[in-house]
């Protein structure tokens, strides 16, 4: 069924269903704000909380303590006036707040007062030799398969990266009956001195406790292997095996399924296509937003939560939701920000839900080996441009991203650059001997998801039709 | 510290670099300056139209000189610019139109062009077949054809400089000023003065004219275009519209381009435009009724370049009518791609030779005199 925003305009308008984003819709809604949730999964939850309220996962220590966490933000969303409506994908937002919206194969468009955008992130580019073959998937994949329809790997499955969220799969695979056959350990040796400084930080944080043991628990059962600096997956036309090099020794492995993962990075699709400023994050190694203390950004009106500003964790997703819909009640009914948590209340909180955060960004940070790949490794998934390409066309004249969209149509395809804009940026850095922030990035355009002709071609009609320019 | 050159030429459009190309091909040391960098704006985001058909009369010289060019343009840059000639077609989609394409093909005709051709229904689908069948015929131009703008664009600008010509990319022009004979125009720390000057500023160009003294009539625009994801190939010429605002273009790998002139908003001090989907939508709908092919497309991407647009839709060309050794090249209307070529040939020849065989009179800043405003 499909059911369209029962309003033309909302007080908020908020984007995205994960940690962040049921946590400012609630929000806003409480303090009675007209509040609108859209989001493009078929239930609430994102990816962290994903399937919460349908998955077929009903041991609950299976998925642990912190995924069920998610299920009281549901409670309190669902208590709330907010509007909510899933399978909805936002195509469109620009500066005057104007949001284009599929849903159900038919778009609409609303206008808010202030959005919030809870995007969240996207796992980062794992650009080895091999990375297209049919068998290599990202981790996260494999955890989407997992929490929504309960399957594991059954065949020799390889797991190769670093980060929390790789242990976590690991974790869950195996209490879900998964099989793994060996974890290829990408992080840094050099990291570990690095994130040294940080480490009182992480040790009275929640992560400690849980990371250890999570690590631990899959270490008493699967064969892992620290120190790899280098990796690359073949077979002919379908995985067939994993080769990669630890302490100088290379060794080749036969594998089914090879999952990937080396950690995530705020999905800043939308954000930048409605102009939002980013800056290059030289610890995460990404694009972040340029925001306040409240999550507001660059356009006045468009605040950003969760992830989407800046790698976080759902703890803190959770809170910046809570600020960003605070600064919202504050801008549009002073008055019922009273009934609010205080802001202080909740900087403090999110100053704790961060704590361990640096330790974690310097000790799994990604080496340049396996972020900038060379010579015929695929860089771009949608046009098959490989390393190579791009640097031929920085050699004739490309000197940064958008020029090379001319040369070799690299973030042109479908992903509109989520699988290789990263990847693009910090190539093109290295080769002309810049800073990720001085190549820069796409420039990002609606559609930010695809939408058919035909449902373009549905819109209601507006007076601009009339009027005559001569054609180009 | 002051570098003197023989040209400074304002803009990194495909007009500022094909015009500092040409200057070079003339022996002469120009100097270019592109705030952004080349093709940032309309000359790289642009249709990639390379399109004779439907022009104004007054610009038709500079459209044929240009398309000579074009027919060449690997030997001249070293780059194919991904340059296709396939025709243009202009559809009529009913009787009345066809009326019009009928007296249009006529009066060219009778001024000596004959790039123009009527089609009847049958020729109109020998050339598109997936063209709705109630359309009688149409007006074909077959040399024309479509190529890609940034590409052309950077190697107009990459040619130039190999040739000798100064490039300043990522800083404005500032500081304009005219002194014993030499123009002085400043480059953040540097200073760049010349006997010309070449104001090919695009949607800047009208603030440059205005600060010398000459205000026209432009208004700034940012002219709308959206791409699908690939479709079986279907079409090979560039399809305009008689009647709606519609432009369409398939190419080699299957994507279409869609376009034909409804206007996103400019924000032109940002570098910004923000779309107007329920405008793109009209396009779709065009689209839907006349090419049922498209119908499950996906739209990937949309956009606007930002642009100046004449009151009268035509560009002004030609040496300005206040100042020596000034000279304005801006205000293309939407339909400036395709001139590029030619008209950096001919401005080179007004500023070598003091004129050009290439008839350009109508086009001049002299029209906008306040006496004829």
């Amino acid at each position: 069924m499909t059911v369209a925003p029962k309003r033309e305009a909302y007080d908020v308008v908020v984007i995205g269903a994960g940690p962040a984003g049921l946590a400012a819709a609630a929000t806003s809604a409480e303090a009675g704000l007209t509040t609108l949730l859209l989001d493009e999964n078929i239930g609430p939850g994102g990816q962290v909380f994903r399937a919460i309220s349908s998955t077929p996962v009903t041991e609950r220590s299976q998925l642990g303590a912190d995924y069920w966490a998610g299920a009281d933000l549901v409670q309190s969303l669902r208590a709330s006036s907010a509007e909510v409506i899933h399978r909805a994908t936002v195509w469109s937002l620009d500066r005057n707040l104007d949001i284009a919206v599929s849903i159900g194969g038919a778009s609409a468009f609303v206008r808010a007062k202030r959005v919030i955008l809870a995007t969240g992130a996207l796992e980062r580019p794992f650009p080895i030799p091999g990375w297209t073959l049919p068998g290599v998937m990202t981790a996260g994949a494999a955890q989407t398969m997992l929490k929504s329809s309960a399957l594991v790997p059954d065949g020799r499955t390889v797991i190769a990266g670093q980060g929390p969220l790789l242990w976590l799969l690991a974790a869950q695979i195996l209490r879900l009956g998964g099989r793994i056959d060996r974890i290829l350990d990408t992080t840094e040796r050099g990291n570990y001195l690095a994130a040294l400084p940080h480490a009182f930080a992480f040790l009275t944080s929640p992560y400690f406790t849980k990371g250890l043991s999570m690590m631990r628990e899959v270490k008493a059962k699967v064969r892992v292997v620290s120190g790899v600096t280098e990796l690359a997956a073949t077979g002919d036309g379908q995985l067939t095996s994993v080769s990669y090099v630890a302490g100088g020794k290379r060794e080749t492995i036969p594998a089914d399924l090879l999952l990937l993962h080396q950690g995530v990075v705020p999905n800043v699709n939308l954000a930048m296509s409605a102009d939002v400023e980013h800056r290059w994050d030289d610890l995460q190694l990404c694009w972040s937003p340029v925001l306040d203390a409240s999550g507001n950004s660059s356009v006045p009106g468009i605040a950003i939560a969760g992830d989407g500003a800046g790698i976080g964790g759902a703890n803190a997703a959770v809170v910046r939701g809570r600020i960003a819909a605070r600064a919202a009640v504050e801008a549009l009914a002073a008055a019922a920000a009273a009934k609010l948590p205080a802001m202080a209340t909740l900087r403090a909180d999110l100053a704790k839900a961060e704590r361990g955060r640096v330790f974690l960004d310097t000790l799994f940070r990604p080496s340049p080996q396996f972020r900038i790949p060379s010579g015929d490794t695929i860089v771009c998934r949608c046009e098959e441009v490989t390393a190579k390409d791009v640097l031929d066309s920085v050699a004739i004249g490309a000197t940064g991203p958008n020029q090379l969209k001319a040369y070799r149509r690299t973030g042109m395809g479908p992903c509109q650059g989520r699988l290789c804009g990263l990847t693009v940026t910090e190539l093109m850095a290295q080769a002309r001997g810049k800073t990720p922030q001085e190549i820069g990035y796409y420039r990002l355009r609606a559609p930010v998801k695809p939408i058919t002709l035909a449902e373009l071609a549905a819109v209601p009609k507006s007076e601009a039709d009339i009027k005559a320019v001569v054609r180009g | 510290m002051t570098q003197t050159v023989d040209a400074i030429v304002v803009g990194g459009g495909i007009h500022g670099c094909s015009t500092a190309l040409h200057l070079c091909l003339a022996g002469l040391k120009p100097v270019l300056i592109e705030k952004d960098y080349a093709g940032r704006h309309a000359s790289g985001v642009n249709a990639g139209g390379v399109r004779q058909l439907a022009r104004h009369i007054p610009e038709i010289p500079l459209s044929i000189r240009s398309m000579g060019i074009w027919e060449k343009i690997k030997d001249l840059l070293d780059d194919d610019c991904s340059f296709e000639s396939h025709g243009q077609v202009l559809v009529a989609e009913n009787e009345e139109e066809l009326a019009v394409c009928r007296a249009r093909v006529a009066e060219l005709n009778a001024l000596g062009f004959t790039h123009e051709e009527l089609i009847d229904a049958t020729e109109l689908r020998r050339l598109v077949p997936a063209v709705a069948e109630t359309c009688p015929g149409g007006v074909v131009s077959r040399r024309d054809g479509a190529a890609n703008p940034a590409q052309t664009t950077t190697a107009f600008r990459r040619k130039a400089q190999q040739l000798g010509a100064t490039v300043r990319e990522g800083v404005a022009a500032s500081n304009i000023r005219y002194s014993d004979g030499l123009w002085y125009v400043a480059v953040g720390a540097e200073t760049f003065a010349a006997p010309v000057l070449v104001n090919a500023a695009g949607a800047w160009a009208g603030k440059i004219a205005a600060a010398l003294g000459e205000p026209v009539p432009v208004e700034t625009v940012a002219p709308m275009l959206m791409i699908t994801s690939r479709v079986p190939h279907f079409i090979d010429p560039v399809v305009i519209l008689r009647g709606r605002k519609l432009s369409f273009k398939q190419f080699t790998n299957g994507t279409v381009l869609i376009g034909g002139g409804h206007l996103a908003t400019p924000y032109q001090d940002r570098n910004e435009t923000v779309l107007d989907w329920k405008s793109l939508a009209t396009s779709a709908r065009t689209v839907f009724e006349l090419f049922p092919v498209m119908r499950s497309a996906t739209i990937v991407r949309a956009w606007a370049g930002i642009e100046a647009k004449m009151k009268d839709d035509i560009p002004v060309f030609g040496p300005s009518s206040r100042h020596k050794g000034l000279y304005h090249q801006f205000g293309f209307s939407l339909h400036g791609f395709q001139l590029g070529p030619g008209a950096g040939a001919v401005m080179a020849e007004l500023i070598v030779n003091g004129g050009t065989q290439t008839r350009i009179s109508e086009l001049g800043i002299d029209r906008f005199h306040p006496s004829t405003l």
